[in-house]
């Protein structure tokens, strides 16, 4: 019993944080948010202070909003500790998820008609916590506005700094004009150019569009408000100054495989110095003292993701490629494909991982890790094979430390894809993870129990709960 | 009668979706001097005039032209064809089959050239008046021959399985299992091409037999690897029985997944010479019961295959070519064909008339013949 609920809460970690429900390489994005609400509704209702205690593991966002709603909605049926617990995880992990993404939360919420107590609560206390309302206020304007009808709150309580302007903001009501300075940019803007640029960008966009401003004039204008992401967004078409090496690797490597060929030959000494930077930053303190790793890494055609996850597993191996290289005292990657340049990786071919994993284990190294999406075929299982045949007979003693990365939500089975049972296989969203994810694999080998697992969780839930 | 020359092709392991199995076939180095490339008609039927005045009514979406050069040549580029209204059936006029456009350019419109091939099978009709033909049959011959297909589109999980497919980089050409029966084998001349190609597999048609599998097959399961583990004792063993892995494949699927194509004789009749190439197409012995494809190919001078497609037929389709090439081997006589396939012109009859060659036959005769019959068995 222990056992299966070791796997079951193994198997859930590994869908919330791979799982975005968008379409895969094998899979559409039905098949991927049906999986999904099948295991959220079972890890629920079988071990829910686990299922809360998920909140402090790094899951992704999508996951994190589903589990905080189902928690919400089924608040009746947890006794008064668990809900101490769980209103304090959620607060906790609200407090660090992107905006946009909590005020849908809040949406959805409505939608579903959850509004006891507890959720009002939450919502108050979180739109009071916002560092600035004003701000909110104009860029999420909607996403404000119900949060505050569906939670009852006077707008004077969750932003008392306003003085009383944030209800005539929201609500309508005459003003002549705002004593909160953004707030009157946002009045003014609607007749005035120059007070598009005191707005974000996102909204200033609507403004330009209605007074017809040059788009190149507006872009060179609000370069000054645009967060981290929309300059390198904007990179190529305002020429905005991003510094690159300050970007998450993760996040880095996508953009390096959105550009054309071309580019990535004229900017590879500044590509690969930002990529290094970033990935030296993300060691941190590891830096180097991984010993010999060997790194096989999967850019065969299904690495190209979806349409909508656009190169997401290849960037991840990209990225896990720095991050590996800055571990390691001694690294040797080797790509499915062959290819020995990671700046122009590019989604192509068959997936021999058998005969790479092969090449990887011929270097002796300390550490084995494979990023792929697990859909080994040329020819199929081999990988599989080659790690359980090395595993048994090869080595028995565990020398080498092997672990299996997936960036790959497979719907149908529930989990990421395995190689082999031998071989532990964790999912992986960001390749900044990488480590937390290799202490995290030895759950996953069948080999620990329930109790430690266990004892993981309240360790991860107590250290998320003290850094707010 | 001869069989198709695969040298220089290898298979690699297969790629499974659902019932579809996809076997790559990867060549060493490109044929120098050829290339294909396609050429995509829209959603008009196609009409084709052939050489002896007879129309070919099909739907045909995508051409092939295939360039020859002595030199190793870059591949075309596709064309797209402007968009039309589809208010109307329109019609879209081919002359030929294969046709010559410029000096070193042939279009030709793939597995209609195979199919037409079949359909032509003793077209003309009997060749000796007996009292047994009607009229119609005398006059006109077979006219109109008609065949149903479907296109791959219609093939439950073909384009899921070619969407998520992994071309390898040197592949040349793929085997296209259904259910695990042999539906089509495509070969072309050159990586490249077979990459621009790949998507043209959804274009074409395949037989009842195939979109039926497809239709009812549960998912056919991968061939896993298998390492066997009581003899490895270092990394090199390992490396042995993992490459052993792909030889041990590669000679399974030649000598029996493909067997059916690779094993029988096949009447290839030249359509086309190009340089060094020839055009043709080929017809099956017409075995019932058995695995029969028809298809075309181009060759190069020695007789190794730059280029091939195949259509799997089904199984009335092979009975309608098996009866109509009895009949020819006895001159279109009913009681001889009827006597070599150990049965009575009555029985032999109305297994024509159920092939859909009743109004070939005279209904008067036949009547004496089941008279006679009559008369003889007590």
């Amino acid at each position: 019993m222990d056992r299966l609920a070791a796997e079951d809460m193994v198997m859930f970690v590994n869908a919330a944080t791979t799982s975005t429900g968008q379409r895969e390489f094998h899979s559409q994005a039905a098949e991927q948010r049906a999986s999904l609400e099948f295991l959220h509704e079972y890890v629920a209702g079988n071990y829910r202070d686990l299922y809360a205690a998920v909140l402090a593991l790094d899951i992704n966002d999508l996951n994190a909003a589903l589990i905080t709603r189902r928690l919400l909605a089924t608040s009746a049926e947890a006794t008064p500790e668990q809900r101490a617990v769980e209103g304090r995880l959620i607060a906790r992990r609200l407090a660090v998820m992107p905006p946009q993404r909590v005020y849908d939360l809040f949406h959805d919420l409505r939608r579903a008609g959850v509004n006891n107590r507890r959720t009002r609560a939450i919502i108050r206390d979180w739109l009071a916590a916002r560092p600035d309302q004003a701000f909110d206020a104009v860029k999420y304007r909607q996403g404000l506005k119900r949060a505050l009808r569906h939670a009852h709150v006077t707008p004077s309580r969750v932003a008392p700094a306003l003085h009383d302007e944030l209800g005539t903001f929201l609500f309508g009501g005459v003003a002549p004009r705002f004593r909160t300075p953004l707030l009157e940019s946002w009045r003014r803007a609607h007749y005035e150019q120059a007070a598009i640029y005191d707005l974000p960008y996102t909204v200033a966009e609507g403004f330009a569009a209605k007074h017809g401003v040059d788009r190149s004039v507006f872009l060179a204008k609000i370069k000054p408000n645009l967060t981290r992401l929309e300059s390198l967004r904007l990179r190529e078409s305002a020429n905005t100054d991003v510094d690159l090496a300050a970007m998450p690797l993760t996040r880095l490597a996508t953009y390096v495989l959105s550009l054309p060929f071309a580019d990535r030959v004229a900017r590879r000494t500044e590509l690969t110095a930002a990529l290094r930077a970033a990935a030296v930053r993300t060691a941190g303190r590891n830096a180097g003292q991984w010993g010999r790793v060997a790194a096989v890494l999967d850019d065969s055609f299904s690495s190209y993701g979806s349409g909508v996850k656009r190169r997401r597993p290849l960037a991840v191996a990209v990225a896990g490629h720095y991050l590996l290289e800055a571990l390691a005292a001694e690294y040797v990657p080797l790509w499915t494909s062959g290819a020995t340049d990671p700046l122009m990786a590019h989604p192509r071919g068959t997936t021999p991982l058998g005969h790479r994993v092969l090449d990887a284990l011929s270097h002796d190294p300390d550490r084995l890790l494979i990023i792929s999406d697990g859909w080994d075929n040329s020819p199929p299982g081999l990988a599989g094979e080659v790690l359980r045949v090395w595993r048994t007979r090869l080595d028995p003693d565990r020398r080498v430390s092997a672990t299996h990365l997936n960036p790959v939500y497979d719907a149908g089975d529930y989990d990421v894809k395995r190689l082999t049972p031998e071989v532990p296989t964790v999912g992986v969203r960001n390749a900044e993870d990488l480590p937390a994810l290799v202490e995290f694999a030895r759950f996953t080998e069948g080999r620990t129990g329930f109790a430690d697992l266990s004892a993981h969780f309240t360790d991860r839930v107590t250290r998320f709960l003290e850094t707010s | 009668m001869a069989t198709l020359d695969l040298t220089g092709l290898t298979a690699l392991p297969a790629q499974v979706w659902g019932a579809v199995r996809l076997v790559p076939l990867v060549r060493d180095r490109p044929v120098p001097g050829l290339r294909l490339h396609a050429r995509l008609y829209g959603d008009e039927v196609g009409v084709v005039d052939l050489p002896d005045n007879t129309a070919y009514t099909a739907y045909i979406p995508h051409g092939f032209v295939a360039t020859w050069s002595d030199s190793p040549a870059a591949t075309y580029g596709t064309h797209l064809a402007p968009p039309t209204p589809t208010s109307t059936v329109r019609l879209r006029f081919h002359r030929r089959m294969a046709r010559r456009e410029e000096r070193n350019r042939l279009r030709f419109l793939p597995l209609h050239l195979a199919v037409e091939g079949y359909l032509a099978l003793h077209f003309n009709g009997p060749t000796v008046l007996w009292d047994e033909w009607s009229q119609r049959a005398i006059r006109r011959g077979l006219s109109p021959r008609a065949e149903q297909a479907y296109t791959g589109a219609q093939i439950e999980g073909l384009a899921d399985a070619l969407k998520i497919f992994e071309i390898h980089p040197d592949q040349c050409g793929v085997a296209l299992y259904v259910a695990d029966a042999l539906a089509a084998a495509f070969v072309v001349p050159h990586p490249d091409d077979y990459r621009a190609l790949h998507g043209t597999l959804l274009l074409d048609m395949y037989g009842e037999l195939i979109h039926h599998y497809a239709l009812l097959s549960t998912p056919v399961p991968a061939f896993h690897a298998f390492v066997d583990d009581t003899h490895v004792r270092s990394l090199a063993d390992l490396r042995l029985a993992a490459t052993r892995q792909s030889t041990e494949w590669a000679t399974f699927h030649t000598t029996t997944m493909a067997a059916g194509l690779l094993d029988a004789t096949y009447d290839i009749r030249r359509v086309y010479r190009a340089g060094r190439f020839t055009l043709s197409r080929f017809l099956p012995g017409f075995r019932p019961k058995e695995e029969n494809h028809i298809g075309e190919l181009i060759t190069d001078q020695r007789g190794r295959t730059a280029y091939l497609k195949t259509f799997r037929l089904s199984e009335s389709q092979i009975r309608r070519g098996h009866l109509l090439n009895t009949l020819a081997t006895h001159d279109w006589h009913l009681a001889t064909a009827a006597e070599s396939l150990g049965t009575t012109p009555e029985a032999f009859g109305q297994r024509l008339t159920k092939a859909g060659f009743g109004h070939l036959l005279n209904p008067h005769t036949l009547a004496t013949h089941r008279t006679r019959s009559h008369l003889t068995t007590p």
